[in-house]
């Protein structure tokens, strides 16, 4: 199975990248032996993969979050490998699948969009909430069309699994992104819930010009979103479409591969 | 009646006192969710530093900010231990409260005891002056008072600025604070520097009271501070309009209450220990009761 990699324009660049988990246990697990994967600026990358193909240790390594053994991680350009997780979120935003993780539910609302909003500024004595900024942020809870806008003085831990995923999604994407990252952040919620946080994520990486990698197990959505699908398997890239390939793509043509991958592993 | 209004003010006068400290352990223990035991290590901390300042002349009010950042700084080592050399939070409070010991001592000159009787305190010197004739056996009580709520108008403050909202994140969802782009581990160690701070601030007011410092002082401290915490903020829960600050103020009271009136019923104060520990541990059950119903009741709806 020939691998395509696009290596011409690499905005964010994975190249040689070694991971193995408990090396030298008997719980080691050898995932990532020589993964690359080039993403160009403004691209909506969706990935499908089964459980346990790489996709979360694959964002992870991207944020920070679980090391790199070896291998080289950039993003425009710049080396990000020895940048910790919480230097990377400053151009790094991620959506995650637990809706609870994305915002602070002690927090109200406008709390937790005043804080998103001064990120990559200092967290200093002044106001935490700048009254200026309130309409501002009114109108920006609006286009989740959920009601929010007159909620803006609840605890977050007051709202539904989708109203807060997609508060998360707004809060994340607030201040300007390199990556954004979505690992299946509509897992958790009803197909109806999930349907509006998926309209709303499009909505927002084609408003702010986006470079997105999307995991997913929908495959409608995999088909549906962005511009480019790629699928794992065992730490690899076993499917890589764009453009008219993908557009062309059926649910049947990745439900098929998926049943090729595993005759091949001997299911 | 006259030995009531005395009891009632010396419960008053203790409350607010370990209020000082209440409102601070309110910060590690609830906010950032830290048992933190090295308070009682920074409490008498606190009283020693003011000792020296006050035999040496100091102003008492600069002794009392001076005792907040030596107390501070004692947390954040607590802090650094625990953040950056993944040092347990237990084993951390231990390590600190355990070092205090020797810091005390140096800082005594060596001796358990220092006292400062006929030298100025923030309650015979300054605006206590003003207190003159029937108002004068309240001045310890309304200065004390006055000390505890500015801190906890500080803390009020505080809490709503950037800074303080990112600490609050820091204990409720630390992933959070990551997106931000910010260590939550930072934000732990502020907590903790604020929540020392306090603690041996209310070291210092009672040395000043009672004109003397004692290395001893700290025993216990942590069961007081975090039974203050437990009973306000558990009494306060359904009141939305109360302030989680102005609750442990309350709880500091309430303990001190139970306390004085079991001494009044005749317990004998070899018991005292013994009986704070024991109101501690019906506080963290009924807590943990409430908690679990909560929960529930969460769940159901
Ligand atoms: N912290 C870890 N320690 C040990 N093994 C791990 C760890 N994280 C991931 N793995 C292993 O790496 C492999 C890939 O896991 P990963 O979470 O990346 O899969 P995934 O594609 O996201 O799966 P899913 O669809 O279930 O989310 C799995 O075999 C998993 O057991
Ligand atoms: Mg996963």
């Amino acid at each position: 199975m020939a691998t395509q990699i696009n290596c011409d324009t690499g905005f964010v660049g994975l190249r040689h990248i070694k991971k193995t988990f408990n090396p030298g246990s008997v719980n080691e697990v050898v995932l990532f032996t020589d993964f690359n994967l080039e993403i160009p600026k403004n691209q909506f990358v969706a990935v499908v993969g089964s459980n346990g193909s790489g996709k979360t240790t694959m964002l992870n390594l991207l944020c920070g979050s679980v090391p790199a053994d070896s291998g080289e991680i950039t993003i425009g350009g710049r080396d990000i490998m020895r940048l910790k997780e919480h230097q990377r979120s400053k151009f790094i935003g991620r959506v995650f699948q637990d809706p609870s993780k994305g915002t602070c539910p002690e927090l109200t609302i406008l709390e937790n969009m005043a804080l998103a909003d001064n990120k990559g500024l200092s967290y200093g004595l002044s106001r935490g909430v700048n009254k200026k900024r309130v309409d501002y942020y009114r109108s920006r809870l609006e286009l989740l069309r959920l009601g929010l806008e007159d909620k803006i003085h609840l605890p977050v831990a007051s709202l539904s699994g989708g109203q807060r995923q997609a508060l998360a999604l707004l809060i994340c994407t607030m201040t300007p992104l390199d990556l954004l990252i979505l690992d299946e952040h509509t897992a958790a919620l009803d197909p109806r819930s999930s349907e509006t946080v998926m309209e709303l994520t499009d909505r927002l990486v084609k408003e702010k010009n986006l470079t997105t990698l999307m995991v997913t197990h929908n495959l409608k959505y995999a088909i549906g979103y962005g511009d480019r699908l790629i699928m794992l398997h065992r730490g690899g890239i076993v499917l890589d479409v764009s453009g008219e390939n993908k557009s062309a793509l059926h649910t049947k043509d990745l439900t098929d591969k998926f049943n090729e991958i595993s005759i091949e592993d001997g299911n | 009646m006259d030995i009531v209004i005395g009891l009632i003010r010396n419960v008053l006068e203790e409350g607010f006192i370990y209020g000082i400290m209440a409102v601070g352990v309110y910060i590690t223990y609830r906010v950032l969710d830290l048992p933190d035991l090295s308070v009682d290590g920074t409490f008498p901390l606190g009283a020693c530093v003011t000792a020296a300042l006050i035999r040496a002349g100091v102003n008492p009010w600069c002794a009392l900010l001076i005792a907040f950042i030596c107390g501070a700084a004692a947390g954040c080592v607590t802090g650094l231990l625990h953040v950056r050399l993944r040092i347990t939070d237990l084993l951390s409070g231990i390590l600190v409260m355990i070092s205090m010991w020797s810091v005390n001592l140096v800082i005594t000159g060596g001796s358990a005891v220092v006292q400062f009787y006929n030298k100025a305190t923030i309650f015979n010197s300054g605006i206590a002056a003003l207190f003159k004739g029937d108002l004068r056996v309240w001045r310890v009580l309304i200065l004390v008072a006055l000390v505890c709520v500015v801190v906890k108008l500080l803390l009020d403050l505080y809490l709503r600025t950037k800074s303080g909202l990112l600490l609050r994140s820091a204990g409720d969802n630390p992933q959070y604070v990551i997106s931000l782009g910010r260590d939550p581990g930072t934000m732990k160690i502020i907590g903790l520097a604020i929540g020392n701070g306090c603690t041996a601030l209310a070291g210092s007011v009672l040395a000043q009271q009672a004109e003397s410092a004692n290395i001893q002082s700290g025993t216990g401290m942590v069961v007081m501070a975090l039974a203050a915490v437990i009973i306000g903020t558990n009494i306060f829960r359904k009141a939305r309009f109360v302030k989680a600050t102005t609750a442990v103020i309350f709880g500091s009271i309430l303990y001190k209450a139970c306390l004085v009136i079991a001494m009044q019923l005749g317990l004998p104060t070899n018991y005292l220990k013994l009986l704070m520990a024991v109101i501690f541990t019906i506080a963290l059950v009924t807590n943990d009761m409430l908690g679990r119903r909560k929960k529930q009741n969460g769940h159901s709806n």
